[in-house]
């Protein structure tokens, strides 16, 4: 096939990334980013060689199950790794500026002003002890010069932004007068509170009610239209990431499996990894299916990743490639345009076994 | 008083003798498990108040209405799903059931008994029929005990008497969940989120139950390893013949596993159907903007999707909204919503909603709806509404 030749490594000579290549022109583009965690067990390799970009008023939906890297590449960008115990190496540019590189100060600077995260659970993420207002006038008055009075009517106003109905009066309320999706409004107020450029959100929706998900996305959809962010949108639910995104990178043990626009990437998947998490979700858009199509086993653990490709061991295809599955770590091809899958298996295969054998059971 | 076409369902109003025999509905052609028919569970106007006290004296001063008269029953061989959002009172009547937590009124059935004030020690042998899945595979399991160890205790709390020893007894459990017998003498925290909920699946299994209530069984395990369990569970029916109630917040999960779903509001039943029949001709208005939230994994349906969006938060159940309780929220609500409670009634074989205006029906719900409120509060002049567009 044509396109197999054309096929071109992405990320050839992994290893020299200490620069060279300059400043990007995408507004944030990670390049081969790795963080470790030493331990007394071994080397945990939570993020190994990632790469990806986004462009301002964009959405990245990144997938992945528990251990699969998310979350710690979306604090490693932020920068909020300690440096004694995590090492973190690469590029992460975001508007022309280097974060891996560069100092804690600068970018505390960045952080909140620039970019901003919205965490999982709103209610351990709050300060208990001081009120909703008083925790986004303090990031407000951080990266702004002003009175607290003026800070105060930011805050309110940023409340009324979200949807929170009378926002002059609670803004006095403490977290635990709010409940969970109203929380994590404020919670997206105050992340949105210096019009953040990159608006890192972390599992927002995990811990609530579907029909409180589906405000706090159509809110997030709104606030992206309005301020022209960057999204990334950080999740374990292929539905949220279908309904938001423009690209999505699927992670597996630290690595990226798959990465390409959000249509080719859901009709056309082309790693065995993104077929198991598809064949595993019970579907409501579907006639049900008799039964699930779950992966064997469970995600390996990052002090021990499998030889070779890390998902052989799950891989129901993986025998048809022979030792290589073993023994070769397959790289991240761009086998479609902008649609990359790091897999040994032949194209022509994978897409015999998506149209012949997963589609027709979704 | 309003008669139901079918007995076999949710008795609403009308108090059908428990135990009493049940004359099973033409099964449903492609009904996996259209076994059995008797009702193996009864609850009836089953409801739970929790008191909020205050001052010196803890005098009573208000109470959360979590449940607040649920009927439903579960036939022998097949699996009810309740969902709803949190604070519905799901959770809670699945522990009512469970008799973990005494209700404040109502009344459960199981296999013709009454247990509903029966004291623990008399609930004791009973214990064997009725088990429960706990959410957490964290919390639930004592970490300082091992599997063997854990899984072996139904067996010594009810001095049941085991062929080969208690040993092998456990480690056929636990081959038969899928995880390695030499694992006997291990610790929980050797084990993943799966394998942990698989070890509470077969401690729950160990003296062969009838009934298991499952409360949100997959919801803390990643996606992959979720479709794992719910298959497990789903095999396990079919081989050792288990009636379920599973308790879940995910509708996907709750269509896939389920042969008849009770959707709850703020302590009520709202609409109770089969599965495919709820899930295709939703009636309840409030299920209809429950299904129209879940997201779905096809980029291409995006935009396109009619979708209704609920505003606000559920309304607290210390001061749940008089009539309809979902009149607060409800896009069709009039002002009958506002002051007869709708029952809920059965408008289609099999298929019951509690609202003045469903959706979805053939049958003049209107009249249906308007006879049953005007039985319930007389007086009150039921304006003939316009019917409700399909």
């Amino acid at each position: 096939m044509a396109r197999k030749q054309q096929a071109e490594l992405i990320n050839g000579g992994s290893g020299d990334s200490s620069g060279g290549r300059g400043a990007p022109t995408s507004f944030l583009e990670v390049r081969d980013l790795k963080i470790h965690f030493p331990t007394d067990d071994g080397l945990v390799k939570s993020v190994d060689g990632l790469n990806f970009q986004l462009e301002r008023g964009r959405t990245l939906g990144i997938v992945g199950e528990s251990g699969s890297g998310k979350s710690v590449t979306s604090l490693g960008i932020l920068g909020l790794h300690n440096r004694r115990n995590a090492k973190v190496s690469g590029e992460i540019w975001l508007d022309g500026t280097e974060l891996v590189g560069a100092s804690a100060g600068r970018v505390r600077r960045l952080r909140g002003q620039k970019m901003a995260m919205i965490f999982q659970d709103p209610l351990s993420s709050m300060h208990p002890f001081y009120t909703v207002g008083s925790q986004i006038i303090e990031a407000y008055r951080v990266h702004n010069d002003v009175s607290k009075q003026v800070a105060r009517k930011h805050a309110i106003d940023m409340l009324g932004r979200v949807g929170i109905p009378k926002p002059d009066k609670r803004v006095d309320d403490y977290p635990h007068q709010f409940s969970g999706g109203m929380r994590q409004r404020a919670m997206i107020a105050m992340a949105l509170s210096c019009d953040p450029e990159l608006l890192i959100a972390d599992e927002p929706t995990t811990a609530l009610d579907v029909t409180v998900q589906a405000q706090i996305l159509d809110l997030l959809r709104d606030l992206q239209q309005e301020f022209n962010s960057a999204i990334i949108m950080i999740t374990h639910d292929l539905g949220v990431v279908a309904e938001l995104s423009d690209d999505i990178l699927v992670m597996y043990a630290g690595r990226c499996a798959e990465y390409g626009p959000v249509d080719d990437t859901f009709h056309r998947p082309l790693h065995p990894y993104t077929w198991g998490l598809l064949g595993s979700m019970p579907r409501l858009d579907r006639e049900r299916s008799e039964r699930l199509m779950p992966i064997k086993g469970t995600p390996p653990s990052l002090i021990n990743v499998p030889r070779g490709c890390a998902f052989n061991p799950r891989c129901a295809y993986g025998d048809l490639n022979g030792d290589k599955s073993t023994t070769e770590r397959p790289e991240l091809l761009e086998l479609e345009p902008g649609h990359k899958a790091a897999c040994h298996l032949p194209l022509e295969k994978r897409r015999e076994i998506w149209d012949s054998e997963i589609r027709p059971k979704l | 008083m309003t008669s139901t076409g079918g007995n076999e369902t949710v008795s609403t109003d009308e108090t059908t003798p428990a135990g009493a025999p049940v004359t099973a509905p033409a099964p449903a052609p492609e009904a996996r498990r259209a076994r059995g028919g008797e009702p193996l569970l009864q609850v009836e106007n089953l409801g739970k108040h929790f008191p909020v006290t205050a001052g010196l004296l803890r005098r009573q001063v208000a109470a959360v209405k979590a449940v607040d008269g649920v009927s439903f029953s579960v036939r022998k061989g097949e699996t009810l799903g309740l969902v709803g959002e949190s604070g519905c009172g799901k959770s809670t009547t699945g522990r009512m059931v469970m008799r973990l937590l005494d209700p404040s009124f109502g009344k459960i059935t199981f296999e013709g008994q009454d247990i509903t004030t029966m004291s623990q020690g008399r609930l004791r042998p009973l214990r064997r029929d009725l088990q429960m899945i706990f959410q957490d595979p964290y919390s639930s399991l004592n970490p300082r005990k091992t599997v063997g160890a854990l899984v072996g205790a139904p067996f010594r709390l009810q001095k049941v008497q085991t062929e080969n020893g208690v040993k092998k007894a456990v480690q056929e459990i636990l081959e038969l969940v899928g995880l390695n017998p030499e694992h006997y003498n291990r610790y929980p925290h050797e084990f993943s989120g799966g394998q942990r909920q698989r070890i509470g699946i077969a401690r729950t299994l160990a003296l062969k139950p009838k009934l298991i209530v499952a409360d949100e069984p997959v919801s803390a395990l990643d996606v992959s390893v979720q479709a794992q369990v719910v298959n497990l569970l789903e095999d396990l029916q079919d081989e050792l013949d288990l009636t379920y109630v599973v308790i879940a917040h995910d509708l996907s999960v709750v269509r896939h596993i389920s042969d008849r779903v009770a959707v709850m509001y703020l302590g009520k039943i709202v609409e109770v159907a089969d599965r495919n029949d709820l899930y295709e001709r939703p009636m309840h208005p409030y299920t209809n903007a429950l299904l129209s939230a879940v997201p779905v994994p096809d980029p291409s349906d995006r935009g396109d999707r009619q979708r209704i969006r609920l505003q606000g938060d559920v309304p607290s159940p210390l001061d749940p909204p008089p009539a309809c309780r979902f009149h607060t929220r409800c896009w069709k609500a009039q002002d009958i919503c506002k002051q007869v409670e709708p029952p809920l009634v059965e408008l289609s074989p099999g298929h019951e909603a509690a609202c003045h205006f469903p959706e979805n029906t053939t049958v003049s719900a209107t009249d249906e709806v308007a006879r049953a409120a005007v039985a319930l509060a007389p007086g009150t002049t039921v304006v003939d509404e316009p019917q409700a567009e399909v």
